[in-house]
């Protein structure tokens, strides 16, 4: 397959990446030859075979429902890029 | 002291005698990192923090109290790793001002084990690369050769050895980011079986794959810094509750069994022949030591590049989306509309795309749009999950020949340390250094590398050694079998 540079832009806009219209072309030219290159996959029949998430498959990890310490809302806050006293502050989501 | 640092063994043994105090130690290293510092490793080394950390195991020392397995021995940290309070920057601008809340766990135990934490070391941003040139710090230059590179991600941590500004150091391996530079700078680097050691406070990229390691110069020092850092963690589900061997009181037994493997496909086109000569000598150092000599066939390590390049970037493209300008890590202060189609967008997201854009380097970026590409609705049942298949394949090809020999052998790299500016230009070229180590990641088995050999040009040649899940008793006692036998491990690049 071959990705178009609109194919990029809209990847980059579900990745949250702005993007200048050069390092889209950019882009748009590494990617189609990182593609082409695990195109190569497809030459094995995998039917039946179970896909692995995970080297070392785990299941039911559990432990027991108690409270455990937290971190306290100041050490939470401290890396914030801006805040206020209680919470971390973004651009407006709604007009 | 001498120029060059002991191991930490010897260290230890005279710390412990009272001939020599880490204060005395620490010193000497910061003198030499200052000599030291146009190679690049350390992104931060705070000297009077970490003179403070001796003073005070030196004084615990000395009052008789009972002082850890590492008391008073300098651990150099890649910086991927979270040091409650310090930087951790993860070579990324997207962290230039991070200070972690808390510690990883492996930091906690060095803690708990008296070491010195001796400065945070130079890394591919984010742990993507094998060169350390995806370093917003700038590339770390190698001990042996200042024109190439140490290899990467955790380029400075072996370069930290290898240099000997630290006896000892930690990395971590995603598709051979502890190996590889290991093997590039002449040093040892043990990536442990996926689970056997906490990944709590490593800084996530390939979720499913990273894993922290020990370097050393020789294995006696690994396997001191495994004992040390492994075991289940409560915090970390993906760690596992295997029982852990006292690595360093075994290492001299010899193993039970020598089978040794060779692995047809690890010697290729694209191998170096010095390296290639290099690690059949090393083969037959085994044979010599009495070892059953077998070659194996892995059928699908071919495909483990492209199985890599499709997991591990799906996965860093979920990991990294946390990195939105708004808990933590750079937020843009210029979030206008700036190319055509951004005037319709919301101020939220163009302040996260702006933030994410000025972050993020350019490999980084890559990966996170190959990985979401790979995730995105339409293509993830031929890409990702096709990948996922492919790796219960080359799980399955290690399974098999891990029924037949107690080890795999072949080279760590194709080749020695390349230039500086070699490989950045086509990606591809770039990820092919990892050709050898990545399936080890994929399948969470167990790798090791340790010198093997120098080149005419007196560049290190690295030895991998892989083994069953779990097994790396095994692996250290097999690869101590080629550490006795040579001297290798003794070699330094001789700086001042």
């Amino acid at each position: 397959m071959s990705l178009s540079n609109a194919d990029v832009a809209k990847v980059a806009l579900l990745a949250r990446l702005r993007l200048s219209p050069g390092e889209i072309e950019t882009f748009t030219g590494q990617l189609n030859s990182i593609v082409d290159y695990v195109a190569q996959l497809q030459e094995l029949d995998t039917t039946d075979v179970e896909p692995l998430a995970h080297g070392i498959e785990l299941r039911n990890v559990f432990r027991d429902d108690v409270r455990q310490p937290a971190l306290d809302r100041e050490r939470a806050l401290a890396n914030a890029p801006k805040r206020n006293q209680v919470g971390f502050l973004v651009p407006a989501v709604l007009e | 002291m001498s120029s060059e640092t002991p191991t930490a063994v010897s260290l230890l043994a005279r710390l412990n005698a009272g001939e020599i105090t880490s204060a005395e130690v620490v010193s000497s290293l910061l003198d030499r990192a200052q000599r030291a510092s146009k190679l690049n490793v350390f992104v931060h080394l705070d000297p009077q923090g970490t003179l403070a950390q001796a003073r005070a195991i030196d004084a615990r020392r000395k009052a008789g109290e009972s002082v850890g397995r590492l008391a008073g021995v300098p651990v150099a940290i890649k910086d991927v790793l979270c040091v409650q309070g310090e930087p951790t920057t993860c070579g990324s601008r997207m962290l230039l001002n991070f200070r972690p809340p808390y510690d990883a766990t492996v930091i906690a135990k060095l803690k708990a084990a008296g070491a010195i934490l001796f400065g945070k070391t130079n890394m591919d941003e984010f742990a993507m690369g094998s060169s350390t040139e995806n370093s917003s710090y700038g590339p770390t230059l190698n001990p042996w050769d200042e024109s190439r590179v140490p290899g990467g991600s955790s380029g400075g941590s072996a370069a930290a050895v290898a240099a000997d500004l630290a006896p000892l150091a930690l990395g971590t391996d995603t598709g051979g980011s502890i190996r590889q530079p290991a093997a590039l700078c002449g040093v040892v680097g043990l990536k442990p079986t996926y689970g056997r050691v906490s990944r709590y406070g490593l800084i996530a990229y390939a979720s499913s794959l990273d894993q922290a390691g020990p370097f050393g110069h020789d294995l006696a020092d690994t396997a001191l810094l495994l004992s040390v850092i492994a075991g289940p963690d409560p915090h970390d589900s993906t760690s596992v509750d295997e029982p852990i061997a006292d690595y360093s009181a075994r290492l001299n037994t010899p193993p039970d069994t020598l089978r040794v493997g060779v692995v047809r496909e690890f010697f290729g086109a694209g191998l170096d022949a010095e390296v290639g000569a290099a690690v059949q000598e090393a083969i037959r150092v085994y044979e010599q030591a009495g070892a059953t000599i077998k070659e194996v066939s892995l059928p699908h390590s071919p495909y483990g590049i492209p199985a890599y390049y499709i997991v591990a970037p799906a996965e860093c493209s979920s990991n990294l989306a946390r990195y939105d300008g708004t808990i933590y890590g750079h937020r843009a202060s210029d979030i206008s509309p700036r190319y055509p189609g951004e005037e319709g967008l919301p101020p939220l997201v163009r302040m996260m795309m702006a933030s994410r854009a000025e972050g993020f380097g350019a490999e980084v970026k890559r990966r996170i749009m190959l990985g979401t590409f790979a995730l995105s609705a339409g293509y993830a049942d031929q890409y990702y999950n096709k990948a996922l298949q492919v790796r219960r394949r080359i799980r399955g090809d290690f399974d098999a020949a891990f029924k037949e020999v107690d080890v795999l052998a072949g080279p760590t790299s194709p080749t020695p340390a390349f230039k500086l500016g070699e490989r950045t230009a086509d990606p591809l070229t770039m990820y092919l250094s990892d050709i050898y180590t990545i399936t080890a990641n994929l399948a969470g088995i167990p790798g090791i590398s340790i010198p093997c050999g120098l080149t005419k040009t007196n560049l290190p040649i690295g030895l991998q050694l892989l083994a069953a899940p779990f097994a790396e008793d095994k692996l250290l006692r097999i690869a101590r079998v080629f550490e006795r036998a040579t001297d290798w491990h003794l070699k330094r690049p001789g700086l001042v």
